[in-house]
C-alpha cells in the first residue's frame, strides 16, 4: 500500500528516470554515433543528428589504421590481471592480519593504509619515477604493474577485512584447538570460506586496474608494445588528420572485456562494495 | 552443529598439521601477514612520499639539484598566479562535490522506488564508473565539440545558439564543462552507496509515518536524510577528496586550459613537475596538496564522530 505510486506518479517517476540515464549514458551514445559515420560525414557542416550512410567500417577499418590496436587491448587486460593478482596476494594475508589478529601498532597500521587511499599517483610521479627507474622497471609492463598495485592494496585490504569479519571465529578456532597451525587455519579454513569475498574484491581491483592505466602509462612507459588502450587510443590522432570515428569505435570495443565483467558481477560487486553503508 | 562436523572433518584431514602447536606467536604472525603488503607501500608510496619532500626544498630540475631551503614556498606565498589556482581548486570541489552528492541523492532515490524495471536502472547507472576515465572523456571531447559535437549541433537546431560553440574553448564554459564531466564520472559511486544506504533504512520507520498520514516528502525529509546522514557525510567527504585529485578528466579534455581556466592544483603541479622538468617547483606543490589533503582527513575523521554520535550510530 505504502508503495503503491498514482499513474501520475509512476510517469514523473520514469521521466526523471529518463532524464538521469540520458546524462549517465550520453557519451556512449555520441560515442557509438560517431563511430557509425563515414569520417568525411564527421565534418559535415551544419550539424546533422541523423543521415543514411551510417555503416560499421570503422570496427573494421580500425585495426588497420592503428595496426597494434589488438596488442594494446590484450595489454589493458594482461596489465589489469596482473595487478590483480599481485594486490590479491599481498592483500589477502594482511586483510586476514587486520581481521582476526592481535599485533601491535595494529591500528596506527591500518590508518597508514588508509592514508595512502588520499593520494594519487599524480601527487607521487617524480620520486615515482626515479624509483623505478632505479629498480630497472621504465619502460616495461612492471612500470605500470607496481605502481597500479601499491594504490589498490589500501582499498582491497579494506573491503576484504569487511568481508572477514563476518566469517564466524568459531570455525578457525574449532581447527586452531586441534592443532592447526595458524597458516593451515589460514589456507584450509579461512579461504575456502572467504571466496565469495575475495571474487569482489579481486573484481573491484581489477575494474580500478583498468580504469587507472593512463597516467601511468604516459608517464612512465614509452615502449608502444607495451601500451594499454587509454594510452594507445591518442594513436588515431595521426599528423594528418584525426580518425575520430575509428577512436570511439577502437574505445568501445575496449572497455568491452571490464563491462562484460562488471556485467556478470555485478550484483555481487554491488551488494560487497556498498556492505559499509548499510548498518547491521 | 555443522560448525563441530566440518572441524572434526578438518582436524581428520590426512594433510593435517605434524606440528602441535609449533605455531608463532600472534603478534609475529600477525606482523607477518602484514609485512608484504607494508614493505611494497613503503617502497611504492612512502618513500617517494619522502622523497618530494626533500625534493620540494630543492631547485632539482633536468641537469640537478640544489639546497634553495624553503624557497620554492616562499614563491608560491607570493605568486598570485598560485592564489588563484587555489582558489580555483577549491572552487572546482566545491561546486563539483554539491553536484555530486545532489544527483546521487535523486539518483539514490528514484532507483529506489519500488517500480518494475529498477533492476535495469540500477546497472545502466554504473558505467561511468566501471570504464576507464580516459575512455570516458574521449566521448565527452567529442561532445562538447562545437562543429561536430551533438550538444552544439542540437542547441543550434533549437536556437539556443547561432553558430558553432565550442564548449572547451572559452575559459567559463570550459571551467563549467569539465566540472560536468567530473559530475558524470563521480555521481554513479555516490548513488550507489546512497541507494544502499536507504534500503538499510528499517521500513518500520515509514510505515509507522505513513500511517501518522506522512506525505513522501515529509518521510524523505525526516526519515531518510537524518538516517543515511553518516554516509552523506562520508561520501560528501571522500569525494571531496576525490575530487581534489581529478587529474584526468581536466588533462584529456582541456590540459589545464584554456589560459590556465581549468588549472587545479593536481594540474598545475603535473605541469611544473612533468611539462616544464621544475622537479623542486613541482615537489612544492605536492606538498602543498599533502597537507590540505591531510587536512581533509583529519576533518573527516572528527566530522564522522560527530554525526555517528548525533545520530546514535555505533
Amino acid at each position: 500500500m505504502m508503495d503503491r505510486y498514482s499513474r501520475m506518479q509512476l510517469v514523473a517517476i520514469y521521466a526523471c528516470i529518463g532524464v538521469f540515464l540520458t546524462f549517465i549514458l550520453l557519451p556512449f551514445f555520441e560515442m557509438f554515433m560517431t563511430s557509425l559515420r563515414p569520417l568525411e560525414h564527421l565534418f559535415r557542416a551544419p550539424y546533422q543528428f541523423w543521415s543514411d550512410d551510417f555503416s560499421f567500417d570503422a570496427y573494421r577499418k580500425m585495426w588497420e589504421t592503428v595496426p597494434l590496436l589488438g596488442r594494446y587491448i590484450w595489454n589493458s587486460i594482461y596489465i589489469s590481471s596482473m595487478v590483480t593478482l599481485l594486490t590479491m596476494i599481498l592483500v589477502i594475508p594482511a586483510a586476514y592480519a587486520f581481521a582476526r589478529l592481535d599485533f601491535p601498532f595494529k591500528n596506527a597500521t591500518l590508518s597508514m593504509f588508509l592514508g595512502v587511499n588520499m593520494f594519487t599517483g599524480a601527487v607521487l610521479l617524480i620520486p615515482l619515477y626515479r624509483v623505478l627507474r632505479t629498480l630497472g622497471l621504465l619502460n616495461t609492463y612492471w612500470a605500470m604493474i607496481v605502481p597500479g598495485v601499491a594504490f589498490l592494496i589500501p582499498t582491497g585490504i579494506w573491503l576484504l577485512r569487511s568481508y572477514l569479519e563476518k566469517i564466524p571465529r568459531e570455525l578457525e578456532e574449532a581447527a586452531f584447538v586441534d592443532g592447526a597451525s595458524r597458516l593451515y587455519t589460514l589456507r584450509r579454513v579461512v579461504l575456502p570460506l572467504a571466496v565469495p569475498g575475495l571474487i569482489v574484491v579481486g573484481v573491484a581491483v581489477f575494474i580500478g586496474a583498468y580504469a587507472q592505466q593512463f597516467l601511468f602509462a604516459i608517464t612512465f612507459n614509452q615502449t608502444r608494445e607495451f601500451q594499454p588502450l587509454p594510452a594507445g587510443l591518442y594513436e588515431f590522432i595521426g599528423y594528418q588528420s584525426v580518425t575520430w570515428n575509428e577512436m570511439m569505435a577502437a574505445a568501445l570495443v575496449g572497455v568491452l572485456p571490464v563491462m562484460v565483467i562488471f556485467l556478470f558481477l555485478q550484483k555481487y560487486l554491488v551488494a560487497g562494495l556498498t556492505a559499509g553503508a548499510v548498518k547491521e | 552443529m555443522n560448525d563441530s562436523i566440518s572441524a572434526e572433518s578438518i582436524s581428520r584431514d590426512s594433510r593435517a598439521p605434524q606440528a602441535r602447536r609449533k605455531s608463532l606467536s600472534e603478534p609475529i604472525f600477525g606482523w607477518l601477514l602484514v609485512a608484504p603488503a607494508i614493505i611494497f607501500i613503503a617502497i611504492i608510496v612512502a618513500w617517494p612520499l619522502a622523497e618530494t619532500f626533500r625534493l620540494s626544498l630543492t631547485d632539482a630540475r633536468l641537469g640537478g639539484e640544489n639546497y634553495v631551503g624553503l624557497e620554492n614556498y616562499q614563491e608560491l606565498l607570493e605568486k598570485k598566479k598560485f592564489h588563484q589556482v587555489i582558489t580555483r581548486t577549491f572552487f572546482w570541489m566545491f561546486l563539483s562535490v554539491s553536484l555530486k552528492i545532489i544527483l546521487g541523492l535523486i539518483g539514490a532515490t528514484l532507483l529506489n522506488a519500488a517500480i518494475p524495471g529498477r533492476a535495469l536502472f540500477r546497472v545502466l547507472v554504473m558505467p561511468p564508473w566501471v570504464i576507464p576515465i580516459a575512455i570516458g572523456c574521449i566521448g565527452w571531447l567529442w561532445l562538447y565539440n562545437g562543429h561536430f559535437g551533438l550538444i552544439s549541433g542540437v542547441a543550434q537546431r533549437i536556437g539556443l545558439i547561432d553558430g558553432p560553440f565550442g564548449f572547451l574553448a572559452y575559459k567559463t564554459s570550459a571551467f563549467y564543462s569539465a566540472i560536468i564531466t567530473d559530475v558524470w564520472v563521480g555521481t554513479p559511486m555516490v548513488a550507489l552507496f546512497f541507494l544502499a544506504a536507504m534500503q538499510g533504512v528499517k521500513r518500520d520507520l515509514y510505515e509507522a509515518a505513513w500511517v501518522d498520514g506522512a506525505s513522501r516528502w515529509y518521510r524523505f525529509r525526516r526519515i531518510t536524510i537524518p538516517q543515511i546522514m553518516p554516509v552523506i557525510v562520508s561520501m560528501a567527504l571522500l569525494s571531496a577528496i576525490w575530487t581534489f585529485n581529478s587529474f584526468e578528466i581536466i588533462w584529456i579534455l582541456t590540459e589545464g586550459g584554456p589560459r590556465g581556466a581549468t588549472t587545479t592544483l593536481i594540474v598545475d603541479t603535473y605541469k611544473t613537475a612533468i611539462g616544464n622538468y621544475k622537479f623542486g617547483e613541482g615537489a612544492a606543490r605536492a606538498v602543498v596538496i599533502v597537507a590540505l589533503l591531510a587536512a581533509f582527513s583529519l576533518i573527516y575523521m572528527f566530522f564522522l564522530n560527530k554525526v555517528n554520535k548525533m545520530y546514535g550510530n555505533k
